[in-house]
This record gives structure tokens, C-alpha cells and sequence, in this order.
């Protein structure tokens, strides 16, 4: 065996005490400082087993490179009803599951929407009754291949896009971008918000249909690659990705619906937010590629339902690590302010999960300002999520940092290492049912949720170990 | 009429070794009584209660600041002092701009630089993520950290077996990679002998005696102490061993290792005997040679003359037979060894032929301390008293002197929270402040990158009040003729303030066992 060390030029990591880096700066020899902290506090017991679980690495390559290589593709449109496993009666929401008694304002509204929308209640008064008597199935969007933004309420009768990962095979489904101001993933349900959501179901969602029929598969990994290098991070902005959107789609709207083509172009390109949906979709069905890999620490989800900020690890299943929800430090709309915010919701910080939004933020210079910050703290903010992730993107690159791609994949054990937490990009809901959006800006997500994740994995580090001996 | 105060930052993370410079710059200040400025661990809480502060709650990650001054004017400079220092750390923590924030892993150092090793450092119970970041980059790695469970030096060693790199450690002090220093390290010049030692202070001795006989190293790969345990089973010195032998620069190994575990023992041996390169095996324990020896078989393999250890003797008690002295029992020889001795780049005036003659001139009866000496002489049942910093020097010494009460300062047990020995001579100059009257003290002073910058500035004062009070104080100093502390200089120091010192610890042994039975 031979060491390289022993024939090149020494250039040294050091990490610990300083006295030890100054005496190889005294001999001039090129050295990289890490910065370290000890980690959080009361990590350091289930750090050491989960560290030492033989599995750990390996099983960390296997579910990182799936999340890499997926390749989503958006291949149609269609009725929520027609492919999830959603009876009548039976609404998804965002993050992790919650009951109506816990449901924060948004929440509520979208649900009292959703009931209205599938003609369960006359008014919102009765909606309200019905759902705080129980009378309305609520899950997870994540339990059945889907995400929401915001409030997330998915309803049979909605139309959603359909992405496929064209190398595992797996499907995700997100629902269509309603536009902003007053709509139902912000807990609005005024008549407007339900016309609107009419008209989707009517008219946007079988053109939509129809289009892709037609055009066949489109590829979305290509999509956000372009956006990202044109000054999206596919969570707050997605302004490029709509662009692009539109260019491969409105041919194929004006061949498949001549008489509603205007109408329908018109509604997408009044939503710089249109494909945010899809981009989640995308993001959703990469991050399930990773999932069920025994040992690994690989965050596969994070989700907020206005409540809880929770978790989902690839070792750990379909279990949830919540903590409470945080309030967004951000700017707001009009008259509003911080006191009308709505704790975190949504199921977008699944762009995070996979390597966008504020994790992608240096691409986005472009909404530094809206998100409470200069060019340097985006930068900043990017840079420090290579902290805290396995890998980086091959795909997704930020052109500000000479094309590095992406930080992609949080690991639980980095995160309670270092300290640091997601940086996630979020819209802000009002805190009362019915009032919409009031701003939008940053979150940070509980410690907690990393550090319950964290002594999950070391429980089950040490019964791998245990029966292996 | 002193006042305390008490404040607590959040937020904020410093290395004990860099607060502790912090907590000495402050106490230095005129009013100052106490200054402690610590993280708030368990240990570093206890110290400042025991000095009676009040303490509110803390948490382990919160920087604790304790200061008793004489008043509210001392306070207010205090606190600029405190600042002042706390920022030049946070300088050197937050690089430029806030987008060149430096990595806070191995496993985000390693990404992007051409890193060839990584140096750990970080308390016990954290170096097996960092280091495992780094076997897991491709990359070598120096485990300088101890209170490292031997499961996890298992788990990195195997893990680093798979990906060919090597594991130094943990609680590696020493090493020499390509010329450059690592840990505890001394200035050695470029040569023939590769190293492989489970004892950092043992590899220190034998490389430093080395460099006095004119012979340097190629490299010096430490392998921690507990590598031939039967736990670990050598993983790390087979691979030292392999890697040594492929190494085109080294052309004699010399292989430094606690007793083995009987069956690493034989796995070792067969490894050694499959090797091209010869090895030259110091095993250190009982009926075994010592480190002196291993240094004097390597150069006469090399075909290098044994030239005499250089030695400084005490004026107190009366000089010592220059016969009877062990390290000087080739003095008679001296003029021989020069040559051998000819040290080529030796830049202090007086080289180590230097300090033979002061052996020589100070030689002379009749110095002011002899008068002391005349008190102890004839107590029976004198007692020695060995307060070492080096583990191995440690255990070397007890066995060569065979009686007295040795302390390795070194010891986990001695440096949980807090520096190392070599670093912080606290707790070794509150041992020697505490020896009686009669009893003879035997300590080492290491030189070298990374270990106190002047060592005698705090010793000599120490060693000078113990030889008032009627205890003989015997120093093994090692270190090479290009350490930056200087060789010459700390050895005139320690011996002006009345120790008498050698460059050999087996020599320091035999001759502080003399004073002891009263033959010197």
C-alpha cells in the first residue's frame, strides 16, 4: 500500500484547537480551518450511534444518488379522483397529518373551501360544523404520492398534474396554481376563490389534459435547470420556469382547444407562480425515490400544516419528527404585518428537500430584497446549505457560483453537527380562515424535528447493531 | 473591596486553548484577580464555583466570562481587554465576507480543496464524525484528540482500510509527514528513518535523540496507544508498516510500541519480517530496552557514530562526577563524537558540543547551592517525585528509576476539559509547588511546534523555589537542534535556575535514581 500523503505537498484540514493550525501556519504549510461548534445540544449520544451504524454511508450513497438521477417528467393532467385513493368525503391536506381541532386559520379556510367546492356543505357555517364534527377524512398529501402548497387541500374533484420519474418509475401528483392574492391554498373561500377553482376543474384542467396528449412527456429536470440559470429558485420565484412553461405548452393549447386557448394562456401567464406546482411535483417524486433505505439519514421530506413543521427520513419510513410550525421573517403585502401571519405551511419546502428554493437562493438575485436580505446573504444562505447536504446537484447549477450545482440532500446527523438549519423560502398565509396571502419571506424549521429524527435513527442504529451481534 | 462579575454569550464557539490565553491575558491585567473565560461545560462551571462565582443556568455551547477585579475602573479595561481578544478570535473564525464563511466540517473542507490530510483536534466525543469525514473524503487522518471510545478507533480504522488511507490515533501527539509537523512536533531534519510509534512522546525522544546525532526522518506515523491492543489489532501500524516500506524516501524503520497484546504481537512480528526495509523494533515495558537505546541501535544500523547525549548538570546538589553521570559516560569519547555531533545546520551558537562544555565549566566545586545540597544528603529514605507531561516518557522513567511516585499529566484522566500538559503547565507546576523538602523531582519539558512557545519562562521560577527549599530537581528536555523554543536556550534556562538537565530520559532516570539513594 502506498499513501499519497507521504509523496505530495501537504495541505492540511485542521479542525479542533487553534494552537495546532498556528504551529503548521509557522511552517507555512497551506492549510483549510474548519470552523467548528459542538453540536446541538443533547445530540451527542445518539450522534455517536447513528455516526457508527456501518450502514450509514453506504445507505446515504444508495438514497442520495436515487434522489440525483430521477428524472421527472410531466406526462398529464388529471381529476384527483380518477388516480388517488381519495372517496368522496375524503380531503389531503399539507405536512403532517393533523385533525381539524389543531388546524391553524388557513387550514381551516381551505378545508371549509374544499367542502363547499364538492357540494358538502351549503355555507361556510355548516362546513365548518361538519368538519369540526368529524364528518370529513383528512390525510397527508405525502401519504398518497402528493403535494400541496400551502394549505395543500386537495379535493377529489381537482385536477392535478401527473410527473413521472423516468428512472425509478415512481409518480407524484401536485394540484394546479390557482394565481395569488385570495385563493384556497391560503385559506380563502369567498365565491370568487370557488368560481375560479370551478373554472380549473372545467376548462384549464382538460385543455391542460388534452395538450399533453398531445405533446407527449415533458421534461422537467431540463426545465428547472434552465430556470435556475435564468434567476428562479423554483420556491419564491418562479417566473422563468412559467416562461419556459408556456413556450413548450402554448402550441399545443392552441391545437388541442382553439376556442379556450386564450383564456387559458391568459391564466397562465397572469400566475408567475403556474408552475411552481409542477416543480414540486417533480421535486415530490425524486425525494420518494430516496425513500425506505434502511440506515440512511437522508431527510425525504419537510412539510407544514400551519401547525407542525415535520420531518420524513429515508431510514425511518413514514414516520413524522414534528416541531412547532415557526412564524416567517419576511415582507408583507399592503397593510399587513407580522401580527396577521399565519405560522409556516405547505408542503413547498419539498423545492428545499430537493436542492431548491432557499436552498438555490444565490440563483435568485432577482428576490433577495423580498425575502429580507442582500445579494450576499443569498450567497451566504446557498453556501451554508453545502454544510448540511450529501451532494450537489448535477443538473440543477447556480451560474453566481461558477456553476456548482445545487446543495442537495439534507442529512439529519450535518444538521445536528453543525447547527444549522434548512433555509427554507416561504409564501405567508394570513392567520384568519378566508383572508389569503399577507407576504412571504424565511423560515427556519424547528430543532426538534431534527433532533427527534436524530434519536429515531439512533434507536434504531443500535437494535441493527444488537442483532448483528 | 473586590467586585464580581458574571456574563454568559450565546452563540458564540472558541477552542479551550485559545479562551485559556484569553483568561491569562485578563488575569494579567493590573486589578484583575481571577478571570475565567471558558465554554460553560460541567468542568469549566465547577472551576468557576470553586473560585465563587455565582453562576446562573448555562448550557455547554454558551461562552461563560467570569471576572473579580479590585473595581469598577479595572472592570470597564477588563472589558475592553475582552473584547478586544474575543474579536481577534471571532477574526479569525468569520474569514472575509459572509460568502467565504469557512467550513464547518472535515466533510465541507474536504470538499473543493486538495486537502492531503486532516489534523483533529476537537474534544474526545466529537472527533469520530470529523474523522470520519475524512477517511470517508480519501483523506489521511492525525487523531491529536483522546477520551475517543476505542468501538469508534475501531469503526475508523477498518473504514480506513477499505478506502487505503491511514489512521493516526487517537491521542496521537506526534507526527512528521513529508517535513511537516503535525500535533506536538518537533523541527526534524529530512532523512533515512521512518517512524511508526504508538507513543507520541516515545517517537519525540527517539527522533529528537536522532537529530542530536546528526540523523533525520522521513516520516513519523503515529499509530495512538491503544493500536496493538487486541481490540484494535495493529490496523494502523500494519499500514504505517506497508506504507513506510513503500515509501522510497525511508531506508530503516524504527518501530516504537507499548508491550503488545501476545496475539497482535505475532501478526506484527510476521508483518515486519515480510518487509524490505529493516526495522529496528523499540518495545517499551518491562525487561525491554528503552527509547535511548532504540535511537542507538538505529544509528548503529545507519553505520553513524553514538555520539555522548548532551546534559547540563546541576550546581545543586555538588556536581556530580562526570564518570558516574550515564549520560556522560561517553565523555570520555567526546572528542570522537564531535565529529558525529557536527550538527551541520545548528544555528544557535553554543551547539549541543556547546552545552558539553558547559558540563564541563560548570563542573567546578564549590557553587553557591552546594551548601543545600549539604542538608539532604544522608535523610534516609528519600523519595522521587516524577511529574511528567509524556506517557511514555513517564512509564520509560519509573522502570529505569525503579521507585518513586510518578504522575503522567498527559493521562485522559488529567486533560478532560481542559488543555494538554505541554500546552498548559498549570497542574504540573501546582504538583512540583506541592513536593516536600527531600524528595527529588524528575519531570520533561518537550519542545517543539504546537507545545509551549517558552516553557521555562513559568518552570524556571518553579524550579528555582523548589531547589530553595531543598529539593533537587532533574529535567529531561526534549527537543531538536531546530525547535523554535531553542534547544540551548531552555536547557541554560531550566539549568540556570538550578535543575540539572539531559536530552536523554533513560540518562534523566538513572541519574534522579543516584540522587535519590544518595550515591550522587
Amino acid at each position: 500500500m502506498t499513501l499519497p500523503m507521504l509523496s505530495g505537498e501537504p495541505e492540511v484540514i485542521t479542525v479542533g484547537a487553534d494552537v495546532l493550525g498556528e504551529a503548521l501556519d509557522a511552517q507555512a504549510v497551506p492549510r483549510v480551518r474548519v470552523d467548528w461548534r459542538p453540536p446541538m445540544p443533547g445530540t451527542d449520544d445518539d450522534l455517536a450511534r447513528v455516526l457508527a451504524d456501518p450502514r450509514r454511508t453506504g445507505a446515504n450513497e444508495t438514497a442520495v444518488g436515487r434522489l440525483l438521477s430521477a428524472r421527472p417528467q410531466l406526462i398529464g393532467v388529471r381529476p384527483a379522483h380518477e388516480v388517488l385513493d381519495l372517496p368522496k368525503g375524503t380531503f389531503l391536506h399539507a405536512g403532517p397529518p393533523i385533525d381539524w381541532e389543531r388546524a391553524s386559520g388557513p387550514m381551516r379556510g381551505a378545508l371549509i373551501g374544499a367542502m363547499l367546492l364538492e357540494g358538502l356543505a351549503a355555507d361556510a357555517e355548516e362546513a365548518g360544523e361538519r368538519l369540526a364534527a368529524g364528518q370529513a377524512r383528512l390525510d397527508s398529501c405525502h401519504h398518497h404520492r402528493t403535494v400541496g402548497p400551502m394549505a395543500g387541500v386537495v379535493t377529489p374533484s381537482m385536477w392535478m398534474f401527473e410527473v413521472r420519474d423516468a428512472e425509478h418509475g415512481g409518480t407524484a401528483y401536485c394540484s394546479l396554481n390557482e394565481g395569488l392574492g385570495k385563493v384556497l391554498r391560503y385559506g380563502a373561500y369567498g365565491p370568487e376563490v370557488l368560481e375560479r377553482l370551478r373554472w380549473m376543474g372545467e376548462v384549464l384542467g382538460p385543455v391542460m389534459r388534452a395538450t399533453l396528449d398531445k405533446l407527449g412527456p415533458l421534461d422537467l429536470t431540463s426545465l428547472i435547470a434552465q430556470a435556475l440559470q435564468m434567476g428562479d429558485e423554483l420556491h419564491n420565484r418562479n417566473r422563468a420556469a412559467t416562461s419556459l412553461l408556456v413556450r413548450e405548452l402554448a402550441p399545443g393549447i392552441v391545437d388541442a382547444s382553439p376556442g379556450h386557448a386564450a383564456e387559458v394562456l391568459r391564466f397562465i401567464n397572469g400566475n408567475d407562480h403556474f408552475f411552481l406546482n409542477a416543480g414540486m411535483a417533480a421535486c415530490k417524486v425524486s425525494t420518494d425515490a430516496a425513500r425506505n433505505v434502511p440506515g440512511s439519514t437522508l431527510v425525504v421530506a419537510m412539510a407544514r400544516n400551519g401547525t407542525d413543521f415535520g420531518i420524513q427520513v429515508s431510514g425511518l419510513g413514514d414516520r413524522w419528527f414534528t416541531g412547532p410550525a415557526g412564524v416567517p421573517d419576511g415582507l408583507y403585502l399592503g397593510a399587513y404585518g407580522p401580527a396577521d401571519a399565519n405560522p409556516d405551511i405547505g408542503d413547498s419546502t419539498i423545492t428545499e428537500t430537493a436542492g431548491l428554493g432557499g436552498f438555490a437562493m444565490a440563483a435568485a438575485p432577482a428576490i433577495v430584497r423580498f425575502v429580507g436580505g442582500d445579494v450576499s446573504d443569498a450567497m451566504a444562505a446557498t453556501r451554508s446549505m453545502y454544510e448540511i447536504t450529501l451532494a450537489e446537484h448535477p443538473a440543477y447549477q447556480i451560474p453566481g457560483l461558477d456553476f456548482r450545482g445545487t446543495p442537495v440532500g439534507v442529512d439529519v446527523t450535518l444538521v445536528a453537527r453543525t447547527g444549522l438549519l434548512p433555509t427554507v423560502n416561504t409564501g405567508i398565509a394570513g392567520r384568519v380562515a378566508g383572508t389569503g396571502q399577507v407576504g412571504a419571506g424565511l423560515v427556519s424549521p424547528p430543532a426538534s424535528a431534527f433532533t427527534s429524527a436524530l434519536a429515531a435513527l439512533a434507536e434504531v442504529a443500535g437494535h441493527n447493531r444488537a442483532s448483528a451481534m | 473591596m473586590s467586585t464580581d462579575v458574571v456574563r454568559i454569550r450565546t452563540g458564540v464557539y472558541h477552542d479551550s486553548v485559545s479562551l485559556m490565553r484569553v483568561s491569562q491575558a485578563l488575569t494579567a491585567l493590573p486589578g484583575v484577580e481571577v478571570a475565567v473565560v471558558a465554554m460553560a461545560t460541567e468542568l469549566n462551571r465547577d472551576i468557576a464555583t470553586e473560585l465563587g462565582f455565582d453562576l446562573p443556568q448555562t448550557g455547554p455551547a454558551d461562552l461563560l466570562i467570569a471576572l473579580r477585579s479590585s473595581g469598577p475602573d479595572v472592570l470597564e479595561s477588563a472589558d475592553a481587554e475582552l473584547e478586544r481578544l474575543l474579536t481577534g478570535l471571532a477574526g479569525r473564525t468569520t474569514g472575509a465576507t459572509a460568502a467565504e464563511r469557512p467550513p464547518r466540517t472535515v466533510r465541507a473542507a474536504a470538499r473543493g480543496h486538495g486537502a492531503t490530510l486532516a489534523l483533529v483536534s476537537v474534544p474526545g466525543p466529537y472527533a469520530f464524525a470529523e474523522a470520519m469525514d475524512a477517511v470517508e473524503a480519501g483523506l489521511s487522518v492525525m487523531i491529536f484528540s483522546d477520551n475517543v471510545p476505542v468501538e469508534q478507533e475501531v469503526l475508523l480504522k477498518r473504514r480506513a482500510g477499505e478506502l487505503d488511507v491511514l489512521v493516526m490515533g487517537p491521542d496521537c501527539g506526534t507526527a512528521v509527514i513529508g517535513g511537516v509537523g503535525l500535533g506536538f512536533a518537533n523541527v526534524l531534519r529530512p532523512g533515512p528513518v521512518g517512524v511508526v510509534a504508538a507513543s507520541g512522546t516515545g517517537a519525540q525522544q527517539v527522533t529528537c535523540l536522532l537529530d542530536l546525532a546528526g540523523v533525520g526522518v522521513s516520516h513519523v506515523l503515529g499509530v495512538g496507544g491503544r493500536d496493538l491492543s487486541a481490540d484494535v489489532g495493529a490496523l494502523s501500524t500494519l499500514r504505517a508498516l506497508e506504507a513506510l516500506d513503500a515509501d522510497p524516501a525511508t531506508e530503516l524503520i524504527i518501530l516504537i510500541s507499548k508491550p503488545p497484546a501476545p496475539e497482535v504481537a505475532d501478526v506484527v512480528r510476521e508483518a515486519v519480517s515480510k518487509l524490505v526495509t529493516p526495522v529496528v523494533t523499540a518495545l517499551l515495558g518491562p525487561g525491554q530496552g528503552d527509547l535511548t537505546a532504540a535511537a542507538e541501535t538505529a544509528l548503529r544500523t545507519l553505520g553513524v557514530p553514538i555520539p555522548a547525549w548532551p546534559s547540563w548538570p546541576s550546581t545543586v546538589p555538588s556536581p556530580p562526577d562526570a564518570t558516574r553521570l550515564p549520560g556522560d559516560s561517553a565523555a570520555s569519547d567526546a572528542s570522537g563524537t564531535s565529529a558525529a555531533f557536527g550538527v551541520p545546520d545548528s544555528s544557535g551558537p553554543p551547539g549541543p558540543p556547546g552545552a558539553l562544555e558547559t558540563f564541563a565549566a560548570s563542573g567546578s566545586p564549590g557553587s553557591p547551592g552546594a551548601s543545600d545540597a549539604s542538608d539532604s544528603p544522608g535523610s534516609p529514605g528519600r523519595t522521587l517525585r516524577g511529574i511528567y507531561s509524556g506517557g511514555t516518557l513517564c512509564v520509560e522513567a519509573r522502570l529505569i528509576a525503579g521507585t518513586g511516585e510518578f504522575t503522567d499529566f498527559g493521562d485522559d484522566a488529567y486533560t478532560r476539559g481542559r488543555p494538554h500538559p505541554m500546552i498548559d503547565p498549570s497542574l504540573r507546576l501546582e504538583a512540583l509547588a506541592e513536593v516536600p523538602p527531600g524528595a527529588v523531582v524528575l519531570l520533561d519539558v518537550v519542545l517543539g511546534h504546537g507545545a509551549d512557545p517558552d516553557p521555562s519562562v513559568r518552570l524556571a521560577p518553579a524550579i528555582t523555589a523548589a531547589v530553595a527549599r531543598g529539593v533537587p530537581v532533574v529535567v529531561v528536555l526534549v527537543g531538536s537542534s531546530g525547535d523554535p523554543q531553542g534547544l540551548n536556550a531552555q536547557a541554560e534556562a531550566l539549568h540556570a535556575a538550578g535543575a540539572t538537565v539531559f536530552t536523554s530520559n533513560a540518562r534523566a532516570a538513572g541519574y534522579a535514581a543516584d540522587v535519590v539513594a544518595n550515591t550522587l
